[in-house]
């Protein structure tokens, strides 16, 4: 091979590879993007109870129990417009409270959303990006952008 | 061509650079109040006194006069900061101030004000930072102008220097004080 | 007084870089010796200056003076010693400051030890150095300046998040940092080549050294972050895909493409224009490291300084700084010779198939970690890119990698004999196949990912370790001769079989942990037990207790197996009454093989506790593999060859004319 078509074909095996990557990166894509929505959102929107979703806001005052063995929890997430009853089996992150800002993915049928994680904020000062967004798109929180 | 494919790395980081700075620069100033709160009523809540000798906040006592409403903490820095201004704030009586508690400790708040000074005329115990959701408090400092009516118009987030109170604080409050008589 | 010392330092420290950024560069530009040869004390200068400032910081704390605004917003006077020193760089002030201090450091030694370097390039990666430093001094003094007072001094401190305080956390920042800084000297060797204008191997020899310690670091630093995450969240996981971890992990992937490219330049005179844009994309992605913590960009676990104008600053550092670089790079790379050719087999072949393939891994980090932040500029929609995406987009990148890291040594330069290099892999094609059949006959439902990843990681393992003793005839001379020959190595060829195992070693742990990792999640209360992979788990007692600045719970869980005791797991839940924060302490039952993690939820005598207890096999591989890979960093940077200073150095120190034609 002369030294112009070796340069090619390195070139070429190389764009097969990006293309595969590139390829295999989009799929990976399509079906690893959750979505987050306010309870307004839900409320509004048709979500397949089959898609992994996030769903934020403020875990309403007074609507948080426990099982009798401690496992499950259940609580209301509000965005001061909506409420969403959610449900988790596990341990709630360290920062969870009544009246604070939560996010939680799962899933979303019959007007309950089934958490299988229950994300932890690892500042009593701040509040998730998503749930200010969240409670500002519903026009309950005039926060800004300093996440 | 080849040239090109050198030019390549360039103008893909520029891309990315100016997508990066786009969320960014797009963010409104935050320090002022988004347009949505302006004009509307303060929040409607009781908050009782953090001292016994001062009374709390309701939503009467914020109709009559034009008042800034300040959020504070002692465990705040940049509330430490604020801290001599509203002194002079006070003892200046160009306005009236008052004060929410938020998320503190009664006892640390009332030594903090011991040590510092009080600044207000008002001081209502925000203990569980309800209030300050409703006001829309992303952290404490927070200071709000509320004109005659009870109507939120102004809100400064951080600490207040001498240029904030005087060249954007004072006129908003002149200019509340002049209308309506 | 001491604090305004500091700040005065800092001050200084900037007239010094500004200096430095620029006299030297003049003075290259015109050959002229005395404006060259000011880089070197400036770089001293600079970085005692800088030193002086974070001993007054550190002074600051240690001291407790809580009327630095800074340490009353960080410290407390009843914190343990070692988070008040670590409090310094715990914090967005006190960790710039250690950032410029470790920048000025690999300017100094530069500067002390680089005694080899041709006169004109050292006073330009000195200057380029130098600017950087500008850049972030600048951003210190006028957003974030550390010593900024607080009169009157409040009586107490605010603490450190309780999440923070720990000793593994204590030492991830600065190892980071060594890591991210350390990519600077790559660039700043970078830039200064494009100004020179030629590339050869004693370049890449120069910057080789650098890279691997910055490398090194940059590994040591990630493996204690998730350490960290791992024993400090109480989630028992170990890797998150967190933005932050992302944002690390991405100059990592870059740096290790760049330390295999510059190999090829050092070797072979090839690939050159390629390993200068690695080393710009790489410090780029430090940069933008810090960016994203900083700018609060993204939600994270660590984003503890958040602020949008800061992050602009920043921005516009990096872009003033990749930017120009890659300007200089479109400008003078096209001119640049081209070198050594060879066939797509061979042992460059294999390098730049490992470039590709980390790169194509780097893309792919990049894209998951920004996108939700592209989505949400554009069209508002907030999304996550969580765990699956990278797994399954990540993984599949890196197996044909580990594949070829075992072929790619046994390859010669220019021209390689593929069939002749995988007949001599059959030893590693045995261990591939035992590590497979091995665990397949351990499972009870045969699952094909471990498999695989284990018949991977038995590959690579198995190919470093034939080519190392290939290299020094293992078994096929007298032992003693063997080690005669492994003694006379290089010891970058240690270094190299070193990392590769580890890598192996962490490959084991990490596919061990997502396949079999067992999770059992109880409420019990006292004398209850929970069972756990052939463990049982005894709750004995909650006492509560008080630690120096926080109240505790905690837990005492006896282990038995099989009736036998093992050992008591002591896991806590605390509270920081200052921060007015909970946190979990978990407790950890390491053996070699497996580790067995407790952490204790809410609870109370009435309703139970809650019990959290995974069994983790093979975990405790992953930071051993990544401890093998530091070790072998530092074998190969003990190399004689790559010492600084070390004779025998191909000094071709240009001549005056070829650097005034360069320019």
């Amino acid at each position: 091979m002369t030294p112009k078509r070796r340069r090619l074909s390195i070139v070429l095996i190389g764009l097969v590879m990006l293309g595969t990557a590139a390829a295999l990166v989009l799929t990976a894509f399509e079906d690893n993007l959750v979505f987050f929505f306010s309870p307004t959102d839900l409320q509004t929107k048709q979500i397949s109870p089959d898609q992994r979703i996030r769903i934020g806001g403020l875990v309403e005052e007074g609507s948080w129990t426990k099982s009798d063995d401690g496992l499950v929890s259940t609580f209301r997430v509000t965005d001061l417009d909506n409420v969403i009853p959610v449900t988790y089996k596990g341990v709630l992150p360290d920062l969870f409270r009544e009246g604070q800002g939560v996010v939680a993915e799962g899933r979303f049928a019959q007007g309950r959303f089934d958490a299988s994680e229950v994300l932890a904020k690892h500042d009593e000062n701040y509040m998730p990006k998503e749930v200010a967004d969240a409670l500002k798109k519903s026009g309950k929180w005039h926060g800004d952008e300093k996440q | 061509m080849s040239r090109l494919l050198y030019l390549l790395p360039l103008i893909l980081f520029l891309g990315a650079a100016g997508y990066f700075a786009a969320p960014i620069l797009q963010g409104k100033d935050p320090s002022t109040l988004p347009s949505a709160m302006i004009d509307k009523p303060a929040p409607a809540r009781d908050l009782p006194a953090l001292i016994a000798s001062k009374p709390g906040i309701d939503p009467a006592s914020l109709a009559g006069d034009v008042r800034l409403v300040n959020f504070f903490a002692s465990w705040c820095g940049p509330c430490r900061v604020e801290h001599p201004l509203l002194m002079e704030i006070a003892e200046s009586n160009a306005v009236p101030l008052y004060g929410i508690n938020y998320k503190d400790a009664p006892g640390a708040a009332v030594n903090w004000l011991a040590q510092l000074g009080d600044p207000f005329q008002r001081i209502g115990r925000d203990g569980d930072g309800r209030a300050a959701i409703e006001w829309g408090v992303y952290g404490v400092p927070e200071t709000y102008v509320v004109d005659k009516a009870g109507r939120i118009q102004y809100r400064h987030v951080g600490p207040l220097s001498r240029e904030d109170y005087q060249e954007v604080i004072l006129p908003i409050v002149e200019r509340l004080r002049e209308a309506n008589g | 007084m001491i604090a305004e010392l500091g700040h005065y330092a800092l001050a200084l420290a900037l007239c010094v870089a500004v200096v430095q950024s620029t006299v030297p560069l003049y003075g290259a530009a015109r050959g002229d010796d005395i404006l060259m040869s000011l880089a070197r004390p400036a770089a001293s200068a600079q970085f005692l200056a800088i030193l002086v400032a974070f001993g007054a910081l550190t002074h600051g704390y240690v001291t407790s003076d809580f009327s630095i605004l800074n340490v009353a917003q960080n410290s407390h006077s009843l914190k343990p010693m070692l988070y008040k020193v670590s409090g310094v760089w715990g914090n967005h002030e006190g960790s710039m400051v250690l950032w410029v201090l470790i920048l000025a450091l690999f300017g100094f030694a530069v500067a002390a030890f680089g005694n080899n370097l041709p006169p004109s390039l050292r006073a330009r990666v000195l200057s380029v150095q130098g600017m950087i430093g500008v850049g972030f001094l600048g951003f210190i003094l006028l957003t974030s300046n550390p010593f900024e007072r607080l009169i009157p001094a409040p009586l107490d401190g605010r603490d450190l998040n309780p999440l923070l305080q720990d000793p593994g956390l204590a030492f991830h920042p600065p190892m980071l940092y060594l890591g991210y800084v350390g990519f600077s000297m790559a660039f700043s060797f970078a830039v200064a080549a494009l100004i020179e204008g030629r590339v050869d191997p004693a370049w890449a020899r120069w910057v080789r050294p650098w890279t691997l310690a910055a490398w090194t670091s940059l590994t040591g630093g990630i493996a204690l972050g998730s350490w960290w995450a791992y024993y400090e969240l109480g989630w028992g996981g170990w890797w998150y895909w967190d933005p932050v971890e992302n944002a690390s992990f991405m100059p990592w992937l870059a740096g290790t493409a760049l330390l295999h490219s510059a190999i090829v330049v050092e070797k072979r005179d090839a690939l050159k224009s390629w390993t200068i844009l690695l080393a710009i994309i790489t410090f780029g992605l430090s940069l933008m490291g810090t960016f994203l913590v900083r700018s609060g960009v993204l939600t994270s676990v660590h984003a503890f300084a958040v602020d949008p104008e800061r992050g602009l600053v920043i921005l516009a550092l990096l872009t003033i700084a990749i930017g120009g670089a890659l300007i200089l790079f479109a400008i003078r790379a096209p001119s640049m010779k081209l070198g050594g050719m060879f066939q797509p087999i061979s042992r460059e072949g294999g390098l730049v198939m490992n470039n590709l393939l980390l790169s194509v891994a780097t893309a792919t980090v990049f894209i998951g970690t920004l996108y939700p932040l592209f989505l949400d500029a554009t069209t508002g929609e907030k999304v996550s890119v969580g765990p699956p995406f990278f797994n399954a987009a990540f993984v599949p990148v890196m197996m044909p990698l580990v594949l070829l890291v075992a072929v790619g040594p046994m390859l010669a330069w220019k021209r390689g004999d593929l069939p002749g290099a995988m007949a001599r892999l059959w030893t590693a094609a045995i261990l591939s196949i035992a590590a497979a059949g091995f665990v397949w006959s351990q499972q009870n439902d045969v699952a094909f990912g471990p498999i695989v990843g284990f018949a991977f990681a038995g590959w690579l393992a198995g190919g470093s370790i034939t080519e190392w003793a290939e290299r020094i005839a293992l078994f096929r001379v007298p032992l003693a001769t063997s080690l005669a020959r492994a003694g006379g190595l290089p010891r970058s060829a240690h270094g190299m079989t070193l990392a590769h195992l580890g890598l192996a070693i962490f490959i084991c742990g990490a596919v061990a942990d997502s396949f079999w990792r067992q999770e059992v999640v109880v409420n019990a209360k006292p004398g209850e037990t929970v069972s756990i992979a052939g463990f049982d788990l005894t709750l004995d007692k909650i006492e509560r207790t008080r630690g120096p600045n926080y109240q505790t719970e905690t837990a005492h869980l006896s282990v038995s197996r099989d009736g036998a005791p093992v050992t008591t797991l002591r896991p806590e839940r605390r509270f920081y009454p200052v921060q007015q924060m909970p946190t979990t302490e978990a407790a950890i039952h390491s053996t070699f093989l497996a580790d067995l993690y407790a952490a204790i939820g809410e609870g109370g005598d009435r309703q139970g506790w809650t019990v959290r207890v995974w069994h983790n096999p093979l975990v405790p591989w992953i930071w051993a593999g990544c401890l093998v890979m530091v070790i072998g960093g530092l074998v190969s940077l003990s190399d004689r060859r790559l010492r600084v200073g070390a004779p025998k150095r191909r000094t071709n120190a240009p001549s005056a004319a070829q650097v005034a034609g360069a320019d």
